[in-house]
């Protein structure tokens, strides 16, 4: 008996498949998760993702706490609404949680955390943000739903109340907006266009028939997964922890490493890492033959062992198996996988897998 | 709760079973099987010819969460597999009784099959498990 989120009767209704994931009872599919993987890559699917966590600061020095907080530089946001995806690090430059900030009011950000670090992640903004005078507040009164796919915003737009409507159709990218009581920003974690709404939790069960009724389908936690993978991004916990950094995660490029005055915290641990070459990589792994990769299995070169599956899966799009792999950094060429008891070649490949609904490797 | 046919046997290890009239069983995995393991991605089937024993292991069903072994009910030898798996490893969840099947093989004793729990006893042991 897991926590439950506002949406969970809604879920039941639905006939899903209830599982636990960091403490919380939630959806792992409705039927099928590679149908409702595909209705996302064709259509539009929505996702209850209201386990995260939404962390509001308030405080005119807030911008300042982010700088010192987050590796990835928040003065990149000129723009209010805008949204910046981060690596929270420790000092020895382990990942603590990825997460985005959005730039709201100059005295006014807003993070969403992952579900499993929430009570962590929370803790520790807590203290750092003591030197800041600002104030961190946890909103356990909100909901978040996630639409997605190619047609998610078009449907979105043909139930939202008319007077927010043009403000909508012209949010770009990684932009947000308060359209009444519901903050929506164009974001989303599978690689498709799309929304992540978050609204009041009272609100939660009426948006999301609203949405279900403008034909959008529900989908869970096994195709959030399968599409985040496809799409090439990282799940906090497999793909990295506190004992890794971005640099050997494939999140160098959210490290901000000017202004060479900005103090992040880590900054001093990964500087002295970045003098040395690393020592493992971060790459996507592509199956060809028969077979799922997954978590823990162990990559061979020439009967060494050079590192390990971090996530895997399979992918609908390609039709094949999946990964992202940490191995040692002076691989180039393929390698072999190691797989109930068999050594099969697997492909090493640039993430993503999957753009625009089409697989970047045949 | 799982659909458990009446009229098949089954296994502890979750294969049903169908003796057809002309002498030979045909093997698939449960509806509680296909909906612990989640959508099918693929099947390995047992060589046509290959002798088996009672509880061997000589398929296996691989789906997005584990791959799985499937255990041949009893001692026989494959006679027939189930192609179309291949390109649709959902008919083991679609369709598992029927179109899901995985192989036929024909028993080396007649009689070994009548030996496996009918539908009740195999509910019970599914009902154990949660």
């Amino acid at each position: 008996m897991g926590k439950k989120t506002p949406l969970y009767d809604e879920h039941v209704r639905l006939g899903a498949k209830i599982v636990d994931f960091a403490g919380w009872d939630m959806p792992l599919h409705y039927g099928s998760q590679i149908d409702e993987h595909n209705k996302v890559r064709k259509d539009a699917g929505m996702f209850d993702v209201s386990h995260m966590a939404v962390v509001d600061l308030f405080g005119y020095k807030s911008r300042e706490l982010l700088r010192r907080l987050l590796a990835n530089d928040i003065e990149r946001l000129k723009n209010k609404g805008k949204a910046l995806y981060s690596c929270m690090l420790n000092e020895q430059g382990g990942i603590i949680d990825d997460l985005i900030a959005f730039y709201v009011e100059d005295d006014e950000y807003r993070l969403v955390v992952n579900a499993a670090t929430r009570d962590k992640d929370i803790a520790w903004i807590t203290r750092i943000a003591v030197d800041f005078e600002v104030e961190v507040k946890e909103r356990v009164d909100v909901a978040m739903i996630a639409v997605q796919g190619p047609h998610a915003r078009g449907k979105v737009h043909n139930v939202i109340k008319s007077t927010h409507k043009p403000a909508l159709e012209n949010l770009a990218p990684f932009y947000s907006l308060y359209a009444g009581d519901m903050f929506i920003s164009r974001t989303g974690y599978t690689g498709e266009d799309g929304y992540e709404i978050i609204l009041p939790a009272a609100q939660a069960t009426g948006m999301w028939r609203v949405l279900l009724d403008a034909g959008i389908h529900p989908v869970g936690l096994g195709a959030r997964d399968t599409l985040r993978l496809e799409a090439g991004m990282n799940l906090y916990g497999t793909d990295m922890d506190e004992t890794t950094t971005p640099l050997e995660s494939g999140l160098a490029w959210t490290v901000a490493w000017e202004p060479e005055g900005r103090d992040f915290i880590g900054r001093t641990a990964l500087e002295a890492l970045r003098k040395n070459p690393p020592t493992d990589k971060f790459v996507g792994l592509i199956l060809n033959d028969r077979g799922v990769l997954r978590s823990h299995q162990r990559v061979i070169k020439e009967d060494r062992p050079i590192g390990e599956v971090t996530s895997g899966t399979f992918s609908p799009v390609l039709g094949k198996a999946i990964a992202f792999a940490r191995i040692s950094a002076d691989i180039e060429t393929d390698c072999m996988i190691e797989m109930r008891g068999k050594e099969l070649p697997v492909m090493i490949v640039k993430p993503p897998f999957v753009r625009h609904g089409k697989p970047c490797y045949e | 709760m799982s659909n458990t046919p009446a009229n098949l046997k089954y296994t502890k290890s979750h294969e049903w079973v169908e003796s057809l009239g002309d002498g030979t069983l045909r093997v698939g995995i449960t509806d509680h099987a296909q909906d612990l393991l989640g959508d099918m991605v693929y099947v390995e089937v047992p060589e046509i010819g290959r002798q088996v024993k009672s509880g061997e292991e000589c398929a296996v069903v691989e789906s997005v969460k584990a791959a799985s072994d499937v255990y041949s009910p009893v001692a026989g030898e494959i006679v027939e597999v189930n192609g179309s798996l291949n390109d649709s490893p959902d008919t083991m969840n679609k369709d598992p009784y029927g179109q899901g099947w995985i192989f036929r093989m024909k028993p080396s004793n007649a009689d070994e099959w009548k030996n496996l729990l009918d539908a009740e006893a195999y509910m019970g042991v599914t009902a154990e498990e949660h």
